[in-house]
């Protein structure tokens, strides 16, 4: 038996390597890949094409007559608008009073700080769910004084879907880390120089937090913009609301599959597009968050 | 110059109140702003997360409703026993008049459970309980009777799906960090592939996969038949009672996997090379390598893991909503689920809360069983 040469033996490996790498590759992509291609063909092809490889391929009647279908029937520009609302101001608001208050917590003095910060990381193993529904019981007593005048009860707003997620603990424990870490002389120094706190926050360590600010920034736009259960029990009516709740809304009218999948291909591929263009940052984050648990 | 003293002095009561006694002159002042800039963030985070995580614990004593004319009133521990009172309950066989064992068709005959656990005043403790599950002992017939069967089903299913979930989920992220932590040319592309996944909403994946596991034209199906040659037989996955739960095991763990191989990574990479090093000079292959130094390293990232993979799994909720709404005869219902369906759907808050209140000992108790196992090792 003749046995290869070292560089021949391991460059079979490295191939081998790639294979097992591009093999595993398919099994994550394959549906995403299924959802646009169903997306662009006619109800009937798409059934008769999910019974071979075809379902993979741009291949029949492709046009983009699912999406048009899909947006006449419900108002996703409406959803739309809603998520992306509501994501920019909790993700706005959230990198503003989250700052703040680490910032506080990280280079102030003020009684009951050690308190406040074992409390927050107290919070940190209570899952959303086990609060829903208790919370749902707050919503619906709060005040609210809108153009309206004054009224009680959050059900079915803007608001309700954003106020109580703007503040959270994990974010505040993030910058508290991040800023715990920055060298006091920083502080010290503008304080010297005369700087106001005020200043101090806003001029010297806000500019210095790109990192963190993206971490915080990309959790609070994931959860936002996946937001499932609260604006389920919370929104009745359509103009209000979001996207991921108009998706299961729109599934439930018994719609052909291809409109369901161009439904899926609008809400999925701005995300995946933001994902690939930040991959490094989208990563590092939820790596970060990891350590909550 | 004014000492710390005489400033605390000089300054009003409120400010006195909260400022630490040793904080420098200089930095009176921060007390003030120190309150004022954490204070919204606070305030927030009392209202929509500490005050709910109190309430959740009162109203589980009492009849609350969503909107309700009555006032709540105090019910004690109700609430918990009609959702986790269990029974054991043995079934004798009929007898004739002479003692012996009646036989129908060659079984043996039970008396109806029904005339046990329907207004029985023999029989208190059973009035209103249905059978959970029952099996044979001796002659007679064994009987777990539930006075909730659907909670007991959905908090039956959440364990299993988490006991299952955890390990397969992390042991299989763990390969693909092992995969990916070699120094191969474009080995980061993979990453983000395999990783992808993790930022498409679950709603968005549990649709999509209502399709790949669909009886009739389910690409899973499709796909079994091609690598099979034709001989496999189409199952309704979300439609089978046996196939349900494993069905969504098997997605979720394919939608989060990305997660925890990041989290895997990045222990990984704490661990220094010149163990490895130091390891193949001694002669170690592949799986002496791993045995020896990758997994004594990772020690702490696998509890991690397996904790954040267990918690994260308790909460399940969408792919039941999404995909199955419990069923198939019950094979899917979760904890979450069964909270929402009572305190939304039924707008019984208070029993709502008493499920959010199982699910936080269950959460409370793994996180604990985390501190004490990684403070053990340390």
């Amino acid at each position: 038996m003749q046995s290869m040469s070292f560089a021949s033996q391991q460059r079979l490996s490295i191939s081998l390597r790639y294979a097992l790498l591009i093999l595993i590759s398919l099994i994550f992509i394959f549906p995403i890949v299924f959802m646009v291609m169903s997306s662009l063909k006619p109800d009937l092809q798409l059934l008769r094409d999910s019974a071979s490889l075809r379902a993979f391929m741009p291949v029949g009647d492709i046009s983009l007559n699912n999406y048009a279908d899909a947006f006449a029937r419900v108002p996703i520009v409406q959803f739309f608008f809603n998520s992306v609302f509501t994501t920019a101001v909790s993700v706005a608001a959230a990198l503003w009073l989250n700052s703040m208050a680490a910032f506080s917590l990280a280079f102030l003095q003020w009684r009951g700080k050690a308190l406040v910060l074992s409390l927050i990381i107290a919070t940190f193993i209570v899952p959303f769910e086990v609060i829903a529904i208790p919370l749902l019981m707050v919503v619906n007593n709060l005040p609210w004084l809108g153009p309206e005048g004054f009224e009680i009860g959050w059900l079915n707003t803007y608001h309700v879907q954003i106020i109580p997620f703007i503040a959270d603990s994990l974010g505040i424990f993030l910058f508290y880390q991040y800023f715990r870490d920055l060298p006091d002389e920083l502080v010290e120094a503008a304080r010297i120089d005369g700087a106001s706190i005020w200043q101090i926050y806003a001029r010297i360590i806000m500019p210095i937090a790109g990192p963190i600010l993206a971490t915080v920034a990309i959790l609070k736009f994931l959860a936002m913009w996946n937001a499932y259960i609260w604006p389920l029990m919370t929104i009745r009516s359509e103009e209000l609301r979001p996207i991921m709740v108009g998706l299961q809304y729109f599934f439930q009218l018994n719609t052909a599959w291809g409109e369901i999948m161009a439904y899926l291909t609008v809400v999925t591929i701005p995300v995946l597009l933001f994902y690939l263009a930040l991959q490094r940052a989208f990563i590092e984050s939820i790596a970060t968050s990891g350590i909550k648990g | 110059m004014t000492t710390a003293a005489e400033a605390r002095r000089n300054s009003p009561l409120w400010v006195r109140w909260l400022l630490p006694k040793d904080a420098p002159l200089f930095q009176r002042n921060d007390a003030v702003v120190g309150w004022l800039m954490a204070a919204p963030a606070l305030i927030i985070l009392t209202v929509f997360l500490v005050v709910p995580f109190l309430m959740a614990f009162t109203m589980s004593f009492t009849n609350q409703r969503l909107a309700s004319p009555n006032p709540a009133e105090w019910v004690g521990l109700r609430n918990f026993e009609r959702l986790l009172n269990v029974q054991i309950f043995s079934l004798e066989p009929e007898r004739d008049a002479a003692g012996h064992i009646v036989y129908d068709d060659g079984e043996i005959a039970y008396p109806r459970l029904r005339s046990f656990t329907r207004n029985n005043p023999d029989y208190p403790h059973l009035d209103g309980m249905r059978e959970l599950t029952s099996w044979q002992a001796g002659e007679n017939r064994t009987i777990l009777l539930a006075a909730d069967v659907v909670f007991f089903r959905a908090l039956i299913n959440t364990l299993i799906f988490a006991a299952v979930i955890a390990p397969l989920q992390g042991g299989l992220a763990l390969l693909l960090a092992l995969l990916l932590n070699q120094a191969l040319p474009y080995i980061s592309i993979f990453r983000s592939v395999y990783f992808a996944p993790v930022v498409v909403s679950m709603v968005v994946v549990s649709l999509l996969w209502r399709f790949i596991y669909d009886g009739q034209n389910g690409l899973l199906n499709t796909l079994l038949g091609i690598v099979t040659f034709g001989s496999f037989q189409p199952v309704d996955w979300l439609g089978n009672p046996y196939t349900a739960l494993p069905a969504m095991i098997a997605m979720s763990a394919w939608q989060a996997v990305g997660f925890h191989m990041v989290i895997w990574l990045s222990g990984l990479q704490t661990i220094p090379t010149s163990l490895y090093e130091a390891a193949g000079l001694d002669g170690c292959g592949a799986w002496k390598k791993f045995r020896y130094v990758t997994w004594p390293g990772l020690r702490n990232t696998a509890v991690l893991v397996l904790i954040v993979i267990t918690i994260q799994a308790m909460g399940l909720f969408v792919q039941v909503d999404v995909m199955t709404r419990g069923g198939p005869l019950d094979a899917t219902q979760s904890v979450v689920y069964q909270a929402v369906q009572r305190g939304y759907a039924k707008q019984d808050i208070a029993e709502g809360s008493a499920i959010s209140v199982i699910l936080f000992v269950i959460v409370f108790v793994i996180a604990m069983a985390q501190r004490y196992i990684t403070r053990e090792r340390n």
